[in-house]
């Protein structure tokens, strides 16, 4: 019997293992796409816009190293600044806003009632549109001879004003609604999945307990969803970073530059500025703005060998 | 309800007088309207408002003419109904190259979603099958890479990635449009379709491998019958998210290919003419016609697409 | 007294009647076990005895009070339920104090009542830590102390034991039980497991389909099963089920035909007069018959092993006989090897007899 077992591990060793790289070829082969793109576009990629920053490229890339003078250049530049004050400001209240309307509507959908389905698809349909169609919507909607801001004058009350999309100091503003409608949607969804994750014994123990139903969204449900609330954070914060489309059908960076975002200029100074350098100096900029919103994140989700409580 | 029970309460009162049982009794009484009720379905509606009437302003303006819109305000509905606009925004507005209209946009915009949904979907599912059955040492490398680049923004890979199709000669065309969208559609399909055929019993495949399936025969006869629903989940996803780009349209393909997104941008916001605002609106509609059908159909798996893909962002 | 009284309950949802015409009284300081499979309405019955479901017809009644409309909180109840719930971010302190925090109680009283469930339940050490580095069975003795605290005079249990393993559960059995006998509160006990309802239990319930089927003390529901249901559902293996139908034995006393066998009836407390020729089933319990005993009240039948299963403490048999199969319980320390001839004796004082058609007893 143990003679039998030696024979079985060793005979194959002695008479050679199979090779090492043609073990599992069909899945090493079919995997290559895969590869190419992790390596050659995700890794190889992002290293080489990162070194070409580093350069003084303009109509084609050129390896002529001129240290950081493109992040120097950058970082004194009025339209990138704009954009920088503009994605803060967008980013902040688009996080508090949708997180909050997600949650509340949420909440809402989850207290038993008539319709539920009615409501979760007219809540979500926007989510469905692309930015563009978003921002053409609601540059209609804001349009101030025709939309919103005509017909309350119209209702009598002449002196209103609500001119986001002309005004420069509120103009982001006008996006961050647009932004709401479109987005809100989709973290109602996430938070009711959450909610609806919760035990229900959890909601049963509360009430016997005699906990307010408030109290018992604060103390317990709340900080029971916490992964709920940082995958959400974590989805909107890298869309944030993101935002381009909206913009460029809503304002196109106007008015003037006003609400220019960082997206905006890297594909401006890329393909139509033909200032390459400038492009991927900023382009590494949001690199490294979506590092630092992801890095914590990952660390405290996978790392740190921690289990999370 | 509460109205039953109450009747019924005091019927039974009448029968049996015994005083312990003259309490309370049956369902709890239940006022119709309760604070907490108002509170919840009045906040449901003025918010299902607020999402619902931008639509409802599109469809009311594309269907006004051009007068009654300056006149009027954006709320009323129309007071003659016109399809004008409609079949302007179709087949002859005007962007700053040409005046065909939408329907160019919208064929462009078939011919890159159908290649497009078709060989992402192909190339992830052998990937999460890959990952999931056959894992080969270093597998979960190129795996963490892919995933970690579903957060890089992709203004950061935008000119590599211009470069390499240049290379290879398909700057502009279609296909390289389509290889940049299996690209970038990998990280979430793969990861999709990676936990889904994780899921699945795993003495299915070791069933199947006793049998003398090799990787091709698995996947094809046993895994994909099997995953029909993550398939469906799959196509959502990449219908919709292709359908809506913009940024790899303009990035990547010359005029005559722009993309049906592209090409409304350009009719709206082309500076030339007279603003038609309801000819606008039409195309708008138009354009988002497809994700919204996509939507209304296929109802909750679009739930379930959008919670897996949400991280595409 | 009575404690808990549920008085001609109905639930619906909808169309779908789920408990109708339900009456229960429980004694106070009694330990009632609801008992069934999954579905049959047990746990749905104490939802609505705790107030987090609505009933829609009949009363509930909680130490003479009425609290058919009253709030969880309001009813004087603690609940401990399967998953624990457990407010996963508190710790145990926490957890056990929230509900008095909430109802603003003094701190001095409510760290005296923690202090005295921690001591009771031997939680003391535990009390700083967090629920997610606690055991199976430590979190469930922090349910528990969630609904001591409350300092009620009814406990509701949902399966509390489910989620443990086998040993833990044991453990924990005797646990309940000893704290039954020092606390003396009612307590309302929900499980699908016999060996804690017959373990635990002053008065079980068997329900099925929303009905009770039975309502006895443990040793009747095992001795004197009410219909063929119950007599099926407690004992393991289950019991023997010959069908047959009456006839009269040698000496012309009543007896069971069943299978070209017959089984005389002598020593069985029929509670109706047994007319022959009436379709029957013998219900007989693997320890009630003998192998190859002298003594037994009825004839002596023939049968053959076909299985053996030593289980330590006793040693199953599953025999052949007159076309049935059936298990029989002997002692551990006997040995039977298969196609072994077995004489049988039954022990008809302990037997049942049921109704073929109606399945009731007889």
């Amino acid at each position: 019997m143990t003679g039998q077992a030696t024979d079985r591990t060793t005979v194959p060793r002695r008479s050679g293992r199979p090779n090492r790289l043609t073990r599992n070829l069909s899945a090493k082969i079919a995997s290559i796409p895969m590869m190419l793109t992790a390596v050659v576009i995700f890794l190889g990629g992002t290293l080489w816009t990162v070194l070409y920053s580093f350069t003084s490229s303009k109509l084609l890339p050129r390896l002529r190293f001129v240290g950081l003078d493109q992040y120097e250049r950058l970082w004194a530049a009025p339209r990138w600044l704009v954009s920088i004050e503009n994605l803060a400001i967008y980013g902040i209240f688009s996080l508090i806003f949708s997180m909050v309307i997600g949650f509340v509507l949420a909440a809402l959908m989850d207290q038993k009632i008539r319709f539920e389905n009615t409501f979760r698809t007219v809540f979500l349909y926007p989510f469905a549109l692309s930015f563009i169609v978003t921002g053409l919507v609601w540059q209609w909607l804001l349009n101030p001879e025709h939309g919103i801001q005509s017909v309350v004058r119209a209702m009598g009350w002449a002196g209103f004003s609500f001119d986001p999309l002309y005004d420069s100091g509120i103009v982001i503003y006008g996006i961050l609604i647009a932004a709401l409608w479109q987005g809100t949607g989709l973290v109602m969804c996430l938070m009711l999945a959450g909610l609806r994750g919760i035990d229900e014994d959890i909601w049963k123990a509360a009430r016997v307990d005699g906990i307010p139903m408030w109290k018992t969204y604060l103390f317990v449900v709340i900080p029971m969803m916490r992964p709920v609330f940082v995958t959400t954070l974590v989805i909107i914060a890298s869309g944030i970073v993101r935002v381009y489309d909206l913009v460029v059908a809503q304002t196109s960076g106007g008015p003037g530059i006003a609400s220019e975002v960082p997206a905006k200029y890297v594909y401006d100074y890329m393909f139509q500025a033909q200032n390459l350098g400038q492009g991927f100096a900023a382009s590494t900029m949001m690199l490294i703005t979506v590092a630092i919103i992801i890095v914590p994140w990952a660390y405290l989700e996978f790392g740190g060998g921690r289990k999370r409580v | 309800m509460s109205d039953r029970g109450h009747l019924k309460k005091t019927a039974h009162l009448a029968e049996v007088p015994a005083s312990w049982e003259s309490g309370p009794r049956g369902a709890r009484p239940r006022r119709l309207l309760s604070t907490r009720t108002i509170v919840v379905y009045g906040t449901l509606f003025v918010a299902a408002a607020y999402y619902l009437l931008p639509l409802y302003v599109m469809i009311v303006t594309s269907l006004k003419g051009m007068p009654e819109i300056r006149l009027g305000n954006i709320f009323s509905p129309p007071l003659e109904i016109t399809f004008e606009p409609w079949v302007k925004a179709w087949s002859s507005a005007c962007t700053g190259l040409n005046c065909d209209g939408l329907s160019r946009g919208f064929w462009n915009s078939v011919m890159i979603t159908v290649p497009s949904t078709a060989i992402s979907i192909a190339i992830a599912s052998i990937n999460g099958y890959a990952l999931s059955n056959w894992r080969f040492k270093g597998a979960d490398i190129f795996f963490t890479i892919l995933i970690v680049g579903a957060f890089i923004p992709y203004q950061v890979m935008l000119y590599p990635i211009v470069i390499v199709l240049r290379e290879i000669g398909l700057y502009g065309s279609l296909s390289g449009l389509v290889i940049v969208h299996t690209i970038f559609g990998m990280p979430i399909l793969t990861l999709l379709f990676r936990n889904y055929f994780a899921g699945l019993p795993e003495e299915l495949f070791k069933a199947a491998r006793v049998d003398g399936a090799g990787f091709w025969g698995i996947y094809l006869k046993i895994m994909v019958p099997m995953s029909l629903p993550i398939f469906v989940v799959a196509m959502i996803l990449q219908v919709t998210g292709i359908w809506n780009d913009f940024l790899f349209g303009v990035v990547f393909t010359r005029p005559e290919y722009y993309p049906m997104t592209v090409q409304l941008n350009n009719i709206v916001n082309s500076v030339q003419g007279v603003k038609e605002y309801n000819v606008n609106m039409a195309a708008t509609i138009l354009t988002g016609a497809v994700p919204l059908l996509v939507y209304f159909v296929s109802g909750r798996l679009f739930v379930r697409g959008i919670a897996a893909g949400a991280v595409k962002g | 007294m009575t404690s808990v009284s549920v008085k001609d309950l109905r639930l619906s949802f909808g169309q779908v009647t789920v408990l109708d015409q339900l009456n229960l009284d429980i004694q106070e300081g009694e330990f009632l076990v609801l008992l069934g499979s999954s579905g049959c309405g047990k746990s749905t019955l104490l939802n609505c005895i705790a107030g987090l479901l609505d009933i829609t017809d009949g009363q509930i009644f909680i130490n003479g009070r009425n609290v058919t409309w009253d709030e969880p909180k309001d009813r004087g109840i603690g609940m401990v339920f399967q998953s624990y719930a457990l407010y996963p971010q508190m710790t145990v302190e926490k957890n056990l104090s929230f509900g008095l925090k909430v109802a603003k109680m003094p701190q001095g009283e409510i760290d005296k009542r923690v202090a005295r469930a921690a001591e009771i339940l031997q939680i003391g050490p535990l009390l700083k830590r967090k629920p997610s580095e606690l055991s199976g069975g430590q979190r469930q003795r922090v349910a528990i102390g969630r609904a001591l605290v409350r300092d009620v005079d009814v406990f509701l249990f949902d399966e509390p034991l489910s989620n443990l393993d086998a040993k833990l559960r044991s453990e924990l059995r005797v646990e309940i039980k000893r704290l039954h006998q020092s606390l003396k509160n009612t307590m309302i006990y929900v499980t699908h497991d016999q060996i804690e309802a017959l373990t635990l239990a002053d008065r079980i319930a068997i329900m099925k389909g929303g009905v009770i089927q039975q309502l006895a003390d443990p040793n009747t529901i095992y001795n004197a099963p009410k219909n063929m249901f119950v007599a099926g559902f407690i004992g393991s293996p289950s019991m023997n089920f010959l069908r047959g139908e009456i006839a009269a034995d040698a000496a012309g006393r009543p007896a069971v035909v069943a299978g070209g066998v017959t089984f005389s009836l002598d020593g069985y407390h029929a509670g109706e007069t047994l007319v022959p020729g009436r379709k029957v089933v013998l219900g007989v319990r693997p320890e009630h018959v003998k192998v190859d005993e002298p003594g037994g009240t009825g004839e002596v039948h023939e049968a053959t092993v076909d299985i053996e299963e030593p289980m330590g403490a006793d040693n199953l048999l599953w025999l052949k006989h007159a076309g049935h199969t059936m298990a029989v319980r002997t002692a551990g320390s006997r040995r039977f090897s298969p196609g072994t001839r077995v004489r049988l004796t039954f022990d008809m004082t302990l037997a049942s007899l049921f109704d073929a058609e109606s399945e009731e007893r007889i």
